[in-house]
């Protein structure tokens, strides 16, 4: 029955509702062997909700989960064959570490030396031979989220869940579990479903994103995908860090050229948009949101080929990193950020060249925010 | 440093006032009758005899039985016992239930059980004899046990669910997934992290159930009467000579052993406390 080919996780219409409040609705999703799926979106998008579903932890209002090509909808959390990783790692307070870890074969009537293998395998991979016999309280933040990880490793599921489980950690030790995990990923060849609030995260971690938006799954794709091509204004806004500019403006297709015409100061621009896979065709006159990342908004020293424009915008704050700086610049009534060369000398206030290469933009419909 | 001192003094102060009548059944209970009558309350005793404490324990009259409180004290302890035992373990269980296992209307069934928390004894009296009478239980230590378990429940079921809604959610969840069920989480998990709440339920159940007087009196007969019914009768005995000492060291007596359940229980209270206050 479960062939290669099924899909390791399916579900298919699945809704969720408390009450009156619709959490989750009609959401469909299929992740194959090896994949690495992060479920991202604000809080209260949904995506604990529907990993809890996932997982058993709650029932669906409605619709079909399969795992493995067997149908779980009805299935008690311990009998499909998954093991999540918690965000408070919930390990159990009065056991010892190899008790935390072992727990479950134990419950399921493991023998001790099967449990001793497992244990062992498992304790040396995590590198917490260490600390088998300390109880939870005597662990640093990192040592217990390795223990979490350890008592989800020994079950050997067919899905590992992870529900935000480096949000506890200090940023230094998260970047460091975030390496972790995802080195864990490709030498167990594991299928993951992560849930995590944090972009960064999703897109250094996953093979496939999936961005939630009050309930609903807007996007989903490899990350690279979901960057350069956000199917709304949420999406381009949610990923990324700093967030996509956008500028209003207005599409003209005059004399065979296609421009979308931005207001500046007491001025327009146009910005050449010939280029640009309108999916269903420029509309002279159609109001939309051209999006652009700020790495494509720089100095002008810096040129390549394709479209660009550049204008004399205003700084109005600069941050500076290290290996580059991040200006705020006025334009028309709001302002566009931009990462400039370190070396680039920046005044606040002095009107500074700069360069938008647009060969990177989306194009959004102003009232829907759709992708055009 | 005059603050301190006044501090101090008004201490001082309290510690006089709540002990006196302490200390006055004890040097009462050591007197001889005669040297009661004879010298003021605050006196010391001119040679301590413990003649009264042994005719207190072994052969004061409670009614028509001149055994002392020995029987009934034994009494006590059977009652309250199983008693304390079952009304906390079931408080448990009903506040894990509570607290982690909600279900339609678990709050309306807490909302009732706290309401239970607060109805007088004598309002339930009638209904439960009526009750036991029907079980089969009236005038048995089993139908004490019974009354002091039922009432306890609100209470203990209280203690319980306060306690454990500050155990995180996400414990049960992996628990589930791991493949424990109701009881296994509770045994395996839950009550690890009791021994805090234990102590206080136990402490408060004991304290209740051993010092009742109204249950005890009402739901009881001869050979099943609880301690605290015994004292009365000894104490409000109308024949022959008061005998005072008599009565302060069955007073002492009766109310010992709750004053040893806290000097004892106490101890591991706090221990418990600062245990559980590390994180993790």
């Amino acid at each position: 029955m479960a062939g290669t080919k099924d899909p390791v996780l399916k579900i298919e219409g699945l809704s969720k509702s408390f009450q009156d409040v619709d959490v989750l609705m009609d959401i469909d999703l299929a992740i194959d062997e090896g994949a690495f799926l992060v479920l991202v979106g604000p809080s209260g998008c949904g995506k604990s909700t529907l990993l809890n579903c996932i997982a058993g932890l709650e029932e669906p209002s409605a619709g079909r989960i399969q795992i493995g090509g067997r149908d779980m909808t009805a299935v008690a959390p311990k009998d499909r064959d998954i093991a999540m990783v918690f965000q408070s790692y919930a390990l159990y307070p009065r056991m010892t570490v190899a008790k935390n870890i072992t727990f479950g074969m134990q419950v399921r009537g493991a023998s001790r030396a099967e449990q001793r293998e497992a244990l062992d395998q498992v304790a040396s991979m995590l590198q917490i031979d260490h600390l088998l016999d300390r109880r939870p309280a005597q662990l640093s933040g990192g040592q217990r989220q390795r223990v979490a990880m350890g008592r989800a490793l020994v079950r050997e599921p067919k899905l590992f869940l992870f529900d935000e489980p480096l949000s506890n950690l200090d940023a230094k030790l998260r970047v460091e579990m975030r390496a972790e995990i995802k080195r864990l990923h490709q030498r167990l060849d594991a299928t993951i479903v992560y849930v995590t609030h944090d972009q960064t995260e999703a897109m250094s971690l996953a093979t496939e994103v999936a961005v939630m938006e009050a309930g609903v799954i807007a996007q989903r794709g490899p990350p690279q995908e979901v960057y350069d091509y956000p199917v709304n204004t949420f999406v381009a806004g949610f990923i990324g860090s700093p967030a996509m500019n956008f500028i209003e403006g207005c599409i003209r297709t005059g004399d065979g050229a296609v421009e979308i015409e931005i207001a500046l100061d007491g001025a327009t621009a146009a910005l050449p948009a010939q280029h640009y896979p309108f999916a269903g065709g420029a509309t002279d006159g159609a109001e939309v949101i051209v999006g652009i990342r700020p790495e494509y908004v720089a100095g002008s020293d810096r040129s390549s080929d394709g479209p660009a424009v550049v204008l004399e915008l205003v700084p109005t704050l600069v941050e500076t990193n290290g290996f580059d700086q991040h200006v705020n610049l006025a334009l028309g009534r709001g302002e566009i950020g931009g990462r400039f060369s370190p070396r680039e000398r920046i005044t606040i206030g002095t009107p500074l060249r700069t360069r938008i290469d647009l060969s990177q933009m989306s194009v959004f419909d102003r009232e829907s925010g759709r992708r055009l | 440093m005059a603050l301190r001192g006044l501090l101090y003094l008004l201490l001082v102060v309290f510690v006089a006032y709540y002990m006196l009548p302490l200390f006055v059944m004890a040097i009462t209970s050591l007197k001889t009758l005669d040297e009661i009558r004879a010298g003021s309350l605050m006196s010391l005793p001119e040679s301590a005899s413990l003649t009264s404490w042994s005719t207190a324990w072994g052969s004061a009259c409670a009614g028509i039985l001149c055994e002392g409180l020995q029987p009934f004290f034994w009494n006590s302890v059977k009652m309250v016992v199983p008693a304390v035992l079952l009304s906390t373990f079931l408080g448990a269980v009903n506040g894990y239930a509570l607290s982690h296992w909600r279900f339609r209307g678990a709050n309306l069934i807490f909302a009732l059980m706290l309401f239970g928390c607060f109805i007088p004894f004598q309002v339930v009296l009638l209904p439960m004899a009526r009750t036991l009478g029907m079980l089969g239980l009236a005038g048995s230590l089993s139908g004490l046990v019974l009354v002091h378990v039922v009432y306890g429940l609100g209470f203990t079921t209280l203690f319980f669910r306060n306690f454990y809604v500050t155990v995180p959610v996400e414990l049960v969840k992996a628990a589930k997934i791991d493949g424990a069920g109701f009881f296994t989480i509770f045994f395996r998990i839950f009550l690890p992290l009791s021994p805090p709440i234990i102590v206080v339920t136990v402490i408060w159940q004991f304290t209740q159930i051993w010092n009742d007087f109204l249950f005890g009196v009402s739901f009881s007969q001869a050979g099943t009467q609880p301690i605290t019914v015994a004292l009365n009768n000894i104490v409000n005995a109308t024949t022959g000579v008061k005998e005072y000492n008599v009565d302060m060291a069955a007073a002492i007596i009766a109310g010992l052993p709750t004053l040893i359940v806290y000097v004892l229980a106490g101890k591991y209270f706090i221990r418990g406390l600062t245990a559980g206050s590390v994180k993790g």
